[in-house]
């Protein structure tokens, strides 16, 4: 496949995964903790490569999974003693996250791994990082791993989807009949980690950010049923990336930067056009003063 | 016989004691009211019987035996304002979650299921809403739409917690007509209430709670002025008091 094919499938695996689980996240009101996560799984990406000298995939995978739910039970358990959760979320996202700079530093050039690599990502580099397994050339890495998580995503919000809807909008009736929602919890904490760590060779952990939950509030706009909102999501960080790619050609400028201002675009419309929105409101009035 | 039976019950939250001490026994096919001021514990109580948040030390039993092995004999209300109404899901889909234990952790809801939730719905006159978005019900609506959801559940023990505050008459009385429905048929409600005016009228037993129990019996020995200057402090107001002593 062409270099720009590439580049697309990247982009779309990106949006559609980061918009499948981030809209999970704008329903359980954890945005803020979905950012932090995106931020602290450097920390894993860093000690991955510190454990096994490489940037391999399922390392990488892993020690991300560990940091996100460290940040996740973290914040938690400051929560519970006392902390108020933003601080919580503010103290345990800045110092993990800065531990994982300071570490990245001790790395030096031996390896593509730095702050602004870290932070921006650069999906144009993505097609050349090739997974090539026995001399035969399977196509980018981030597109594998990028698609394993998808799967993995899809899988787990099937089989636990009536657990995942009715924790999220009665957390104590989700207890009372037995629903183990901190498993739950935990659960969609890693899913987040593993998208944020597959996205961020491509978009990295700022850009991630808006990928996760900006179309997660969009959606959240457009449709009033819990599985709509799910797969609009992912839609809407499909199109994200596809229409987020073209204007960065047409435009001359960062494709992961076009494909997140796009996603804040799609909301812009949303928010104006929506059944409640400004626009809807303000043209009802008149009509009905008319 | 005893439907329930609490023993020492103590919560304590952030190091503070929030409610102590708190013992009491719960006969069959009874209506009990939980009375007492703003902060005196009424919902930590309920959510701390049903294990719903952590507590310091205490056992229930319900009908006998450990609350762990009996929860399907539980239904419960919660206070509205404690979910989200703008989430994405319509009346029945609410009433559905009723039957969540009885369809199964990994199955899909059956015909059968869809039409026991709109028998319920119907029950406390809301099938015509059934496909309606909850944040466009009022919310005496939304109170009925958790009504009914406890109906589906087909509980033994029913827990509401301040089901009556900020409801429409038709609420009420939908309200009033299911305690009674539920009573008829042997089952028990607890229900944390705040308007002393109704206690008398409603519940056949009250439990009166400041962060400890002030004291438990039958409605008619209990609700005194008396013990309700001890449960509110002195806080009472110069109107309830007029229709207390009516």
């Amino acid at each position: 496949m062409s270099y720009t094919g590439w580049i697309i499938i990247t982009g779309i695996l990106v949006g559609v995964t980061c918009g499948i689980n981030g809209s999970l996240l704008v329903l359980r009101k954890t945005a803020m903790l979905a950012d932090a996560i995106s931020h602290t799984v450097l920390l894993g990406i860093v000690g991955a490569f510190f454990i096994t000298q490489t940037l391999h995939g399922i390392p990488m995978l892993i020690g991300a999974a560990v940091v996100g739910l460290l940040t996740a039970y973290l914040v938690e358990t400051l929560n519970q003693k006392g902390v108020q959760k933003d601080a919580s979320i503010g103290v345990i996202f800045t110092s993990l996250f800065a531990l994982a700079v300071v570490l990245l530093s001790f790395i030096g050039s031996q390896v593509h791994l730095d702050t602004e690599h870290a932070l921006m990502g650069e999906i144009a580099f993505v097609p050349w990082n090739r997974f090539i397994l026995h001399g035969i050339d399977l196509g980018p890495k981030a597109v594998w791993m990028l698609s394993a998580v998808l799967l993995i995503s899809l899988t787990v919000i099937i089989l636990f989807y009536k657990q995942i809807k009715i924790s999220t909008f009665d957390h104590h009736y989700a207890i009372l009949i037995g629903i183990p929602v901190g498993f739950i919890h935990y659960l969609l904490m890693t899913l987040v980690s593993l998208s944020t760590v597959a996205s961020f060779n491509s978009v990295g952990a700022i850009l991630v950010v808006a990928m996760l939950i900006v179309p997660g509030a969009t959606a959240y706009l457009l449709s009033d049923r819990f599985i709509n909102v799910i797969l609009l999501s992912g839609l809407i960080g499909g199109l994200s990336a596809i229409l987020g790619y073209w204007s960065a050609v047409q435009l001359n400028v960062s494709i992961a930067g076009a494909m997140a201002t796009t996603t804040g675009l799609f909301f812009m419309l949303a928010f104006l056009f929506h059944r409640e929105g400004l626009v809807i409101k303000y043209f009802r009035h008149r009509l009905r003063s008319q | 016989m005893n439907a329930l039976e609490i023993t020492n019950i103590k919560v304590n939250y952030h190091k503070q004691t929030v409610l102590k001490n708190v013992s009491f026994n719960v006969p069959e096919g009874s209506l009990t009211g939980i009375v007492g001021p703003n902060g005196a514990g009424k919902s930590t109580l309920i959510k701390a019987v049903l294990e719903l948040i952590p507590k310091r030390s205490g056992t229930v039993k319900v009908y006998d035996q450990a609350l762990r092995q009996q929860k399907h004999l539980i239904g419960y209300v919660p206070q509205r304002s404690e979910v989200d109404w703008d989430f994405p899901t319509n009346a029945r889909d609410v009433v559905l979650m009723g039957r969540y234990r009885k369809i199964g952790f990994f199955k899909r809801a059956k015909k059968r299921d869809i039409e026991i939730a709109d028998q319920c719905l119907d029950k406390v006159g809301m099938l015509d809403f059934a496909t309606r978005q909850i944040s466009q019900l009022s919310g005496g609506q939304q109170q009925r739409v958790f009504l009914a959801r406890a109906l589906a559940q087909d509980a033994s023990i029913y827990f509401m917690d301040e089901p009556f505050s900020g409801v429409d008459a038709a609420t009420e009385k939908a309200i009033i007509h299911l305690m009674k429905e539920w009573k008829s048929e042997g089952k028990t409600v607890l229900v944390v209430h705040h308007d002393l005016q109704t206690v008398e009228e409603y519940f056949d037993r009250v439990l009166l709670l400041n962060k400890e129990p002030i004291q438990y019996g039958e409605t008619q020995t209990v609700f005194t002025m008396d013990n309700l200057e001890r449960t509110y402090g002195g806080k009472i107001s110069f109107l309830e008091r007029a229709t207390v002593l009516t």
